[in-house]
């Protein structure tokens, strides 16, 4: 042995060994991470984990229909049940962890700031009964967010209650068909939309009840003027247009665009998911948007998914103002109320779309988002979000082949899959493949318009050495590409902790709740 | 065989046509995981959707090739959407529509001018 020893015997220096190829772990672990059964799978089924005192109940009301047979859950201890959703979530990727590129998502980092200000009592302790004289900083905080997105739109109203961006897109639509039902129109039941758009922009559309008609895309990635045109008519209700696209390019004649579709007596949704790549710059309001939702949990740095509850909401011209859902703040000489009912200054509104008035908690972090960066730091936000977009598209083009490659993109750069052309490598392996890299992927397959599509949207809130880690990653992956390097994609991941999903069969016959194999000891006894 | 520029097929007998998706659509779509069929009795129009199908990639309209009354629909494809990869142009058929206008039909394309179309995509 080497000298690498201290005086209890513990070997202070690794030995050398020649690696293992192909090693596997006896337990199927993985440095510090065991392999994880379903929960339902682990051991617990005949004990219980907290001591509940019995319930001294005299008799039921529910007669017959009392369960009579265990309910059938795992009983695991506080520890066991907390070390398993722990396990589970050090197999997933987060913000926190590292960038997250995915294209149209806008994963950016959420301000530990945000956090702090959300968790003050006054905000988080307070509940939607309560009289209104007891949440009165909380109506202020509301009235000052729709200050900011009025300002930062050149909008004249907002309803902050939708809860989600196709929330959001719907209260945008059921103002449209208010403001058409309002005017004895009825014979608009089209909406249209360019073969670029978010399927949720169709989907809004059919469940409000329209039917939707498709409008082309120029070779240069922008809606058809012509085309738009041709289907612009009296039987058209609106036209929903996301700007920037999600192609990544600004809608350059955006103007134009709401100029045919006023004309025609439509009204102009723009779907405002993109909003970060202009917030600080471009004034929705200026371009002739009548409706617009802005992701708080995108452009306004809120959680994501898991991370929290979204929020959407919707920006309206004066023409739709009147349609707004209830409920909305207005300030009074004593304070702040809600304006609750469909009568007096709400007489117009379509209704509500919330139990209550939306997500509390998500309009304090977006204000603190707002406040702590101030006009000219969220013109820096866009600023930074496009710069680093191009950064990207600049130096993966030698590399990998930009779907539209003239002139800058927005806040995305988009790919297409020419580049693996002839390496039996799809767009699906090389993504795969990012995962062993450490790095998680981008979009793809979206926007449809763009074969193998992979869309990166780096946001602002990534450095230059990080964007550089990354940009490196794809590189060495685009040389291994072209190397031949197939069985290095097809087979990807190799390390992550499941393989590659067989998502066919998971579409075909999925299995959608756990039963107990046939055999098992494990029964809901 | 007569084809449409969103890649459906149809093949005439008589006054019922059979319509389908090319095998081109079916690559391009990937792993057809579901399928919706029209039932039998239902009108359909020329240009319109009149099924749908999904794959791990995309959902999206099959439009009809020509305007008419749905005879059958391929009832096999929802337990077994895998037959639009196998065979699309054989037991992947979507559904018998008797034509109610046989001119439609001029419009289509024949094989050779299918194939100048694909060439050019």
């Amino acid at each position: 042995m080497s000298s690498s020893m201290n005086t209890v015997g513990r070997p202070t220096a690794p030995t050398e060994v020649d690696p293992i190829h192909g090693f596997q772990s006896l337990t199927g672990g993985r440095g510090l991470l065991q392999d994880e059964p379903l929960i339902f799978e682990m051991d617990g089924w005949d004990k219980t984990g907290v001591d509940v005192p019995d319930a001294d109940l005299d008799a039921s009301d529910l007669g017959a229909l009392v369960r009579r047979d265990p309910i059938g859950l795992p009983g695991l201890s506080e520890p066991e049940t907390m070390r398993h959703y722990v396990r589970l979530s050090q197999k997933n990727h987060a913000i926190d962890l590292a960038l997250y590129p995915l294209g149209s998502c806008t994963m950016k980092h959420n301000p530990r700031l945000n956090e702090k200000m959300a968790r003050l009592p006054g905000f988080s302790d307070i509940h939607p009964l309560q009289p209104q004289s007891t949440v009165q900083g909380a109506l202020a905080l509301m009235d000052r967010l729709a200050h900011w997105l009025k300002t930062l739109t050149g909008m004249p109203a907002v309803a902050l209650s939708p809860k989600a961006g196709a929330h959001g897109e719907l209260c945008g639509l059921l103002a449209i068909h208010a403001a058409h039902d309002a005017k004895g129109d009825h014979a608009r039941r089209v909406v249209l939309v360019p073969t670029s758009a978010h399927g949720t922009n169709p989907a809004t559309a059919a469940f409000v009840g329209y039917s939707v008609r498709e409008i082309a895309q120029t070779a240069d990635g922008r809606v058809d003027l012509q085309d738009l045109k041709a289907k612009l008519g009296p039987d058209v209700a609106a036209i929903m247009v996301t700007n920037p696209n999600t192609c990544g390019l600004f809608e350059r004649d955006i103007v134009e665009i709401a100029r045919l579709t006023h004309e025609a007596g439509a009204y102009f949704y723009c779907d405002g998911a993109n909003f970060n790549a202009i917030v600080g710059r471009v004034r929705p309001g200026d371009l002739g948007v009548d409706a617009m939702h802005i992701n708080l949990h995108k452009t306004f740095s809120t959680p994501h998914g898991g991370g929290g509850p979204g929020a959407g909401p919707v920006v309206l011209s004066e023409a739709l103002a009147p349609f707004a859902p209830t409920p909305w703040v207005v300030s009074h000489e004593d304070g702040f109320r809600l304006v609750e009912f469909e009568e007096g200054e709400a007489v117009q509104s379509f209704g509500r779309m919330n139990a209550f008035h939306g997500q509390m908690g998500m309009y304090v972090r977006a204000l603190t988002y707002m406040m702590s960066h101030g006009s000219d730091g969220l013109r820096q936000v866009a600023e930074d979000a496009v710069l680093n977009a191009n950064y990207i598209k600049a130096r993966l083009s030698d590399v990998m082949s930009p779907a539209f490659p003239d002139g800058p993109c927005m806040h995305e750069a988009l790919f297409d899959d020419r580049w693996l052309e002839g390496t039996g490598i799809t767009t699906l392996d090389f993504a795969k493949a990012m995962i062993d890299e450490g790095f998680h992927p981008m979009t793809m397959y979206f926007p449809l318009v763009v074969h193998g599509a992979m869309l990166i949207e780096p946001t602002e809130t990534e450095s230059r050495i990080e964007l550089d880690r990354f940009i490196e990653a794809l590189r060495a992956l685009a040389g291994a590409a072209r190397a031949g390097e197939v069985d290095r994609f097809k087979g990807a991941p190799y390390l992550a902790p499941m393989r590659r999903l067989d998502e066919t069969q998971a579409a075909r016959q999925p299995r959608l709740s756990w039963k107990a194999r046939e055999g098992s000891n494990l029964a809901a006894e | 065989m007569h084809y449409t520029k969103d890649h459906e097929w149809v093949r005439v007998e008589g006054d019922v046509a059979t319509v389908g998706i090319t095998q081109y659509a079916a690559d391009q779509l990937g792993d057809v995981v579901f399928v919706e069929t029209p039932e039998a009795g239902k009108a359909v129009t020329k240009g319109d959707g009149f099924a749908v199908v999904e794959s791990v990639k995309a959902a999206s309209d099959v439009y009809a090739p020509v305007s008419g009354e749905v005879v059958e629909g391929n009832g096999a494809l929802a337990d077994q959407p895998a037959i639009v990869n196998e065979d699309p142009t054989g037991n992947g058929w979507f559904a018998k529509i008797r034509v109610s206008d046989r001119s439609q039909l001029d419009g289509l394309m024949d094989q050779a001018a299918y194939d100048a179309y694909l060439a050019s995509l």
